[in-house]
């Protein structure tokens, strides 16, 4: 990257960990490591896309990049300031903004329509935040006229989720975060969401932050895949490097677990067994080792850094296998077929 | 720039708000109508009573010492001062329905701001001001009413004090635990998300959603009070006599059990009324207000 | 051959204070060890479908017509013990959300052995050993020990194994299972997935398995059935309806996956949404958003074609495709 290609938005060692208090004191007994050290950059202009399940972070990674959480430790720096010494929370709101998955509870159901996406606007003080939730709305497609005075509940699901995409952009951010955002939306409507999405990026610009655990979705609308486990990243590149080859064995049983389309070419055994375990006391050394089907001796001790696969490659992967100097048996080889 | 065809038709029809939406219902609820109908005129003949007609209450006269219901003059009879019963209790009406409403009025706006702070705020906000809570509500109801007012005195104001009190814990639970429940939900996510600070927060979006489950608990609350406003006069720490008021009436016409049993009744008969009333017509607003499109 | 479930004319009308017309004349067979999919969207009458196969809807309010027989016996007429004996013992359904399904009082072990001893009348002792021969055979780690777990002691996986375990403890012929995978992570759901497969293979259980996603579908089932307001819209082997759809909806379906499209393409949506059931359709429900439609689709309900045995499309153009192969 040249000294002029400064990413948008960067992050730094981010960690989040919550406390789990019990027994009668309310004393701390565990701490589950949500968010651990977690770094990448986002050029202005790109789709990053997340991707992980439960547990893994994503979502309490969304939360700490528009401040909803305190972060306990890492850096987050938009367009070069930083939070917290060069910008406010405050300030920091109005340039990322985050669409929220569909559900019940994502729109406050005593509130119209426009008042819920006019709120942000006049929050932040902005001139006339009627006139741009109006446009807003239309700008989705949802004819304000007829939509202006509605309460969630008269409305579908890709409906509200357009109300949702409409309240993040009012205060006209650069950054917006879509936590599962297309993900409770029947794949119909899931269609039209997407090609929505689409359409604003290219009109106002945007950069996204697209977490799912929708393979698919993700590899239709980003530019590069962060693939994320317990709490860390264990792998990150562009999305055809990735499709092409995966270079963690968690990312290839995650591509691998994706269901078949071909009735003639049906999966025949589950890639991972198990559930995704907790990230309360996660294992030591790499994470992933107590499932992974090439963990060796090292693998329980050491800890793998997220790095390149070969210099110079936008293609970083956190794993011994890639490492030569790591101790590992296959190190250097890369995954087995 | 594709329109969403949809299947909301092209005229809206007229907005209905979540209030009109709630009275439409409680209108075509027969047992709610019933109820507001008789609490409406219990309420009216109490606001209206000194220009009803009606006997004056303080008045007896020891030769006409507990008529029995039906004598001509006293419709309902007198009680063990001569005084006329009709006029008695709808005056009584006045003071037992002060003090059996607004406590509980008190309480709903004391209790439900002090658990919607605890609701949001949490941390040790919360834990100080739902502790001090659970204090007052270690001690059953009545007995610490019973406290309060000896400790306070009889009459009316100290009664009212002394309610109000009983009353602010349980609204206050309710009220934390509804806010509770909504500040996890994430329209209040994206509200903070979009630089609002707490207090915008609660004014625009918890208010709206957690006062209904409040005002309908708190008018569950209205019977109970009732009772406890009459038993507290009845154990002679509430309203002081002379004045007319149901719960001290039962007790000064308790030996005219003896004499003539209808006339010890009325009084017990006209709380049991209101407070049915009470209860169910606070049922029925809990039903309304439950109902979503 | 007795089909296992044969559905005819089916009509499922939820009064109220709105009419829904959840279920509009739909007949369907299932031969015994058949896995059929019910694919569809939201509100297109698949999870009413399953739910009244158990006559688990609101009585009151719903209005049911139409012929449903379970190997031959009318279950619409059904009552008392032997629509409890029907309910779990012939019939039992998996749920989509284990955690609301599974009673957080009780242990795991206790449920299954419940149903057991209720169904086969059989000593607790002897039930609890069939509790375990279930947790074994869906495949739990440490069954012994699972037995004393309570639901929320267990991971969303395996909540739905002990589901599954659950509904097939007393080895019903069918099996309804309600969207199961889709709260559940993907390496989860493809472990879940594959697990019915193979209990459908040792068990040999009729299976209707209710879901939007086409993936899981291919990967469950031989037979899909694709849904849509309330009718089936196109019926066959999934390999034919996947290889060859012929109903408009199917093919927008396959064409709204993001499977094969070409990163940042214009993807090609069925406009518009499901209609609202309000009344009884008395056309083709899909013609306002379909690309194919024809004035005469507007105004009379699509013939239903049957291209080859076992094959439906209901579709007044279908047949086009046809002479056109």
């Amino acid at each position: 990257m040249s000294a002029t290609d400064k990413p948008l938005l960067s992050v730094r060692d981010l960690k989040k960990h919550f406390p789990i208090k019990g027994g009668i004191l309310g004393r701390t007994q565990a701490m589950v490591q949500a968010v651990d050290g977690v770094s990448f950059d986002v050029r202005a202009g790109e789709t990053l896309g997340i991707v992980g399940e439960s547990g893994c972070g994503k979502s309490t990674t969304a939360k700490l990049l528009i401040g909803l959480v305190d972060r306990d430790e890492g850096d987050i720096d938009l367009g070069g300031k930083s939070l917290g010494r060069d910008i406010s929370l405050r300030a920091l709101r109005r340039d990322i903004q985050m669409v929220f998955q569909d559900s019940y509870a994502s729109l406050n159901p005593r509130m119209t329509i426009l008042d819920s996406i006019a709120f942000g606007a006049r929050v932040q003080g902005l001139d006339d935040p009627a006139g741009r939730a109006r446009r807003l709305m239309a700008r989705v497609g949802l004819d304000p006229d007829r939509f202006a005075g509605r309460y969630p509940h008269e409305l579908s699901g890709g409906q509200r989720q357009r109300i949702n995409i409409a309240r993040a952009l009012v205060m006209s951010p650069k950054v917006v975060v879509l936590d599962e955002a297309v993900s409770a939306l029947d794949k119909s409507v899931e269609a039209q969401v997407l090609n929505l999405l689409s359409d604003l990026r290219a009109e106002f610009g945007l950069t996204y932050i697209f977490i799912s655990h929708d393979l698919n979705v993700v590899r239709y609308i980003s530019d590069r895949i962060l693939v994320m486990y317990l709490g860390e990243v264990v792998e990150l590149a562009p999305v055809d490097m990735i499709w092409a080859e995966q270079a963690h064995p968690y990312t290839r049983s995650l591509f691998s677990a994706m269901p078949s389309m071909d009735p003639d070419n049906r999966t025949q055994k589950p890639p991972l067994t198990g559930d995704p375990p907790n990230p309360i006391d996660p294992p030591p050394g790499c994470r992933f080792h107590t499932r992974c089907a090439f963990a060796a001796d090292i693998c329980k001790t050491r800890h793998p850094a997220l790095g390149p696969m070969v210099a110079g490659s936008p293609h970083w992967v956190a794993c011994h296998l890639h490492d030569p100097a790591s101790g590992h048996p296959r190190a250097g080889q890369g995954v087995p077929a | 720039m594709v329109q969403v065809t949809t299947n909301i038709p092209a005229v809206p029809p007229a907005q209905r708000g979540y209030w009109s939406g709630v009275l439409s219902r409680l209108r075509r609820d027969p047992v709610s109508m019933i109820c507001a109908g008789v609490l409406a005129l219990l309420i009216l003949s109490a606001v209206f009573a000194p220009w009803l007609g009606l006997a004056d209450p303080y008045q007896g006269s020891m030769i006409k010492r507990l008529a029995a219901p039906g004598t001509p003059g006293h419709l309902l009879g007198t009680d063990e001062q001569g005084r006329d019963m009709l006029s008695r209790l709808i005056h009584g009406g006045r003071l037992t329905l002060f003090i059996g409403l607004m406590p509980v009025v008190l309480a709903f706006f004391i209790g439900g701001t002090l658990g919607i702070i605890a609701g949001y705020v949490g941390g040790i906000t919360n834990t100080i001001i739902m502790r001090v809570v659970d204090v007052f509500f270690a001690f059953p109801s009545v007995l610490l009413a019973i406290a309060i007012s000896g400790a306070l005195g009889a009459g009316v104001l100290n009664s009212l004090v002394s309610l109000t009190i009983v009353f602010v814990p349980p609204v206050t639970r309710v009220a934390e635990a509804v806010t509770s429940g909504v500040r996890s939900l994430d329209y209040i996510d994206a509200a903070r998300a979009s630089g609002a600070n707490a207090l915008t927060v609660i004014r625009v979006h918890v208010i709206g959603n957690v006062l209904s489950p409040i005002f309908v608990y708190a008018t569950s609350l209205t019977s109970v009070c009732m009772i406890l406003a009459a038993g507290l006069s009845f154990l002679g720490i509430g309203v002081r006599p002379p004045e007319p008021e149901w719960g001290l009436m039962l007790n000064t016409l308790r030996s005219a059990i003896y004499v003539n049993p209808w006339l010890a009744a009325l009084p017990g008969v006209m709380i049991f009324a209101t407070s049915l009333c009470l209860n169910l017509l606070s049922d029925g607003l809990r039903s309304a207000m439950n109902v979503r499109d | 051959m007795t089909p296992l479930l044969q559905i005819d004319n089916l009509d499922v009308r939820f009064k109220g204070g709105r009419t829904v017309h959840a279920i509009n004349d739909l007949s369907l067979t299932l031969m015994p060890g058949e896995t059929l999919a019910l694919l569809g969207e939201s509100g297109s009458g698949k999870s009413v479908t399953l739910k009244t196969l158990l006559r688990l809807l609101p009585e009151k309010r719903t209005d049911l017509s139409g012929d449903i027989r379970f190997d031959g016996t009318d279950i619409m007429t059904l009552s008392g013990r032997a629509l409890r004996s029907y309910r779990g013992g012939d019939v039992s359904m998996v749920f989509q959300d284990p955690g609301l399904a599974l009673d957080p009082v009780y242990t795991v072990g206790q449920q299954i052995a419940e149903t057991v001893m209720r169904h086969k009348g059989l000593s607790r002792e002897n039930a609890m050993d069939v509790a375990l021969d279930m947790l074994h055979r869906v495949r739990i780690p440490s069954p012994k020990r699972r037995l004393a777990n309570y639901p929320h002691e267990l991971s969303g996986g395996m909540r739905q194994r002990v589901m599954i375990a659950l509904a097939l403890a007393c080895r019903p012929r069918l099996l309804l299972a309600d969207e199961p995978t889709t709260a559940l992570d993907a390496t989860v759901q493809i472990q879940i997935l594959l697990l019915l497969r193979e209990l459908q293979r040792e068990f040999g259980m009729g299976v209707i398995f209710v879901t939007h996603d086409i993936g899981v579908a291919v990967e469950v089932s031989e037979r899909i059935a694709v849904m849509y307001a309330g009718q089936i819209v196109e019926e066959g082997t999934t390999r034919d309806v996947i290889r060859n759809p012929r109903h408009p909806y199917t093919q927008g379906l396959l064409a709204a996956n993001l499977h094969d499209v070409a990163r940042g393409a214009r993807l090609d949506a069925i406009p518009g949404a499901p209609p609202s059931l309000e009344v009884r359709p008395d056309s083709c429900s899909f013609a306002p958003r379909c690309p194919m439609a024809l004035p005469a689709c507007r105004q009379a309900l699509p013939p239903v074609l049957t291209p080859g045995p076992r094959r439906r499309v209901a579709c007044l153009r279908a047949g086009e495709t046809l002479a056109a192969e």
